[in-house]
């Protein structure tokens, strides 16, 4: 099997990278158009602040590329946040993959959420296994609405996605690759799809 | 519900861990990553690699370090120690650390916090507050605590959440070492004028003190060495009681 994890210099990519090799496979880091559409599954990582990535996309021809892919693609954190209509965040124009606009939490809550949250409602392959109210870890300070696209909700002072998927094209919000046996899981039934 | 963290912090000194610990299973008690991979299987959310090593060789010591970690630990960890510029971060953070914390650093050159702010974002940067409560002044200190800055806590903390630090560890150094419990009072008062998350550190000495320290001083993580090392306080156990005690946890 060949994962690609698509290489645009935003992200914790070493971590998703060792995640990957501990559940016994390999992934390539690249941003070469033909490796991405030649890979049986797509890795679309991304921590930092959104406008500033989408430029580094638009800059590679990457954000063209995206949302033609046919085989199954992964967004984490930043990453399914890019693949959504628009971002508040620096008011930045999205992939369009879910029609959903990412917004930013409120005051009455502390930003960044950072640490470990529940997940329920969970639906889809992606959470085989996994069991309702499981905690994974969530590090942002914007997020998407829950949509009909919401494939897993959580809460921080409103319920919102901590996933999303539309055809071949999923996103979480938290981090599998930082999420323990959970995420573990969570990302081995990506790789199996 | 997000849930209140608990973090292991381990002292490292040229890539080894420094203060003792009493882990039996443990093939070799000076490796950190063999430490972590315990602390993770155990139920620590999060860990942080406090570097204390002054030699030349650190920084490539730190970052190999940080590559183990990363290699072998399934949860978030944060390095600090020494960390003065955006290239010793952009390397730690590519190694795989999910954070990183800086502490004189940034009170030496405040503009280092909205530098990595801007570059890696908010998330991962973790401003680190040294202080000592002097006549009722909690004042900022620096090198572990041995040198007084002009910084009242209060303001710095505030300072800093605007700089775009994403959370605050604040030690306080009348607790640490202490045993007695965190330094609840304060920890509360950075809690409510402050939007970011707060980790509380320095005083861990029993179960009821970290019950203390998230219902009275409000912390969002509570941090600690010495009483996970000796096995004092197991962290199962340590997450049990606080979910007795009506404190969202992770088991």
């Amino acid at each position: 099997m060949k994962i690609v994890i698509i290489n645009y210099g935003a992200g914790n990519i070493q971590s998703i990278k060792f995640a990957i090799k501990r559940l016994g496979f390999e992934a390539v880091l690249t941003d070469d158009v033909n490796e991405i559409l030649a890979a049986d599954k797509v890795i679309f990582p991304g921590v930092g602040e959104a406008s500033s990535a989408m430029s580094k996309l638009r800059a590679s021809g990457l954000d063209t590329l995206i949302p033609t892919l046919k085989q199954p693609v992964l967004g984490i954190c930043l990453g399914m946040q890019l693949m959504c209509n628009a971002s508040e965040e620096g008011e930045t124009k999205g992939l369009g993959i879910f029609n959903v606009d990412v917004v930013k939490f409120s005051n009455k809550v502390k930003v960044p959420q950072i640490g470990w949250n529940e997940i329920s409602n969970l639906t889809t392959n992606l959470f085989n296994k996994v069991k309702e109210k499981s905690h994974i870890y969530m590090v942002h300070s914007f997020y998407a609405p829950v949509t009909n696209e919401t494939i897993a909700k959580s809460n921080y002072d409103v319920d919102y996605s901590a996933a999303l998927q539309k055809n071949n094209f999923y996103g979480t919000q938290f981090h599998p690759e930082k999420s323990s046996e959970v995420g573990e899981q969570i990302l081995r039934n990506f790789l199996e799809m | 519900m997000l849930t209140k963290r608990i973090i292991p912090c381990l002292d490292i000194k040229n890539g080894r861990t420094v203060k003792g610990v009493n882990f039996v299973d443990l093939r070799d008690a000076g490796d950190p990553v063999e430490l972590a991979e315990i602390y993770a299987q155990t139920g620590a959310d999060e860990l942080v690699f406090l570097d204390i090593s002054a030699t030349e060789e650190r920084r490539k010591t730190l970052a190999d370090l940080v590559l183990r970690v990363a290699e072998k630990v399934n949860i978030p960890f944060t390095v600090g120690g020494g960390i003065s510029s955006i290239e010793d971060v952009d390397i730690l953070l590519q190694n795989g650390a999910d954070k990183v914390s800086i502490n004189s650093s940034a009170v030496k050159n405040p503009q280092l916090i909205n530098d990595l702010a801007a570059k890696f974002g908010s998330q991962c940067v973790v401003v680190a507050i040294d202080a000592k409560n002097i006549d009722g002044n909690w004042v900022v200190h620096l090198v572990g605590g041995k040198v007084p800055t002009e910084l009242n806590l209060f303001d710095w903390a505030k300072e800093v959440e605007k700089r775009g630090a994403g959370e605050i560890l604040f030690t306080s150094m009348d607790n640490d070492g202490t045993k007695d419990g965190f330094a609840n009072e304060a920890l509360a008062k950075l809690s409510t004028e402050l939007n970011i998350p707060i980790i509380a550190s320095g005083g861990a000495g029993s179960i009821q003190h970290f019950t203390d320290t998230f219902k009275d001083g409000k912390a969002d993580a509570a941090l600690a060495a010495s009483v996970f090392h000796f096995k004092e306080i197991e962290i199962r156990d340590l997450k049990e009681e606080l979910k007795t005690n009506g404190i969202p946890v992770r088991l």
